[in-house]
């Protein structure tokens, strides 16, 4: 039971935080260059730009919601189960939705990278 | 890989890393804070390494955001875990903690990844001729 209630704390802070990181992305390729923006208009217009975009906001929310699950889950699991378990998986998931919400032309390199670096965040936590 | 691209993925990596490992140094000499004693939090704000570090993860979002306005995300990821390996080194030469085996091979798994990712095209081709399209715009 208890295991159960922290499995479904990661798998939903996992979902939350790598739909926060695609509408990030998405808010930002609607945004367009950033530093273009900051060299043209200045850093405060950069700020007000970013802040009213609605998918940079409705991202931030799901991050900010990622984060209280990870609080959840590290107060009912051990940091060295959760931490690295929640990380290589969101980085899973983050690429499995950029291919599939954003189109993102995933390549082999990609997909590579992508398993190499899911098993060294798994490894660095032990 | 473009100077620029490279500049930033550095950013993100060392600013993530090192307002992870800031924050630590300052926690330590905060102490531990129990849940009973929450707001003690608050003072951990006022500690200069706390206050350095949240600099740091400030400019890591900064960053972050800056190269997604560049690139794809899954691009702009491995950068992100690029970080942890940041985090490794600082944490082995800067807090004196001992790294393990496993830990440095999974340092070289994530390198790997990253050196594999730049490799290839940094951003999706419909997309960069969009992205080319609303610079004319604007």
């Amino acid at each position: 039971m208890n295991s159960t209630r922290l499995w479904s704390a990661i798998a939903v802070l996992v979902l939350a935080s790598s739909v926060g990181d695609v509408l990030l992305s998405a808010a930002m390729k609607r945004i367009g260059d950033l530093d273009a923006l900051r060299s043209s208009k200045g850093l405060f217009a950069v700020i007000a730009r970013v802040c009213t975009e609605k998918l940079f906001l409705l991202g931030v929310l799901c991050l900010a919601f990622s984060f209280f699950c990870l609080l959840a889950a590290l107060s009912w699991g051990d940091v060295s189960l959760v931490a690295p378990a929640s990380a290589s998986l969101t980085f899973l998931c983050s690429v499995l939705l950029a291919k599939f919400f954003l189109k993102e032309d995933v390549d082999y390199r990609r997909w590579i990278s992508a398993a190499l670096v899911c098993m060294g965040v798994a490894l660095l936590a032990k | 890989m473009k100077l620029k691209t490279c500049l930033i993925y550095i950013a993100i990596a060392c600013c993530n890393g090192a307002g992870d490992v800031l924050l630590k140094r300052g926690m330590q000499q905060v102490g531990e804070i129990h849940l009973a004693h929450w707001t003690h939090v608050f003072a951990a704000v006022a500690n200069p390494w706390v206050i350095l570090g949240i600099l740091c993860l400030a400019g890591f979002f900064y960053s972050y955001l800056t190269a997604l306005s560049w690139a794809d995300l899954t691009y702009v990821l491995p950068a992100t875990a690029f970080g942890y390996v940041v985090t490794a080194v600082l944490s082995k030469y800067f807090l004196h903690e001992s790294i393990s085996l496993s830990r440095w091979t999974g340092v070289l798994l994530i390198a790997g990844g990253v050196g594999l990712v730049t490799r290839g095209p940094s951003l999706t081709e419909p997309q960069l001729e969009r992205a080319l399209v609303e610079q004319e715009v604007i």
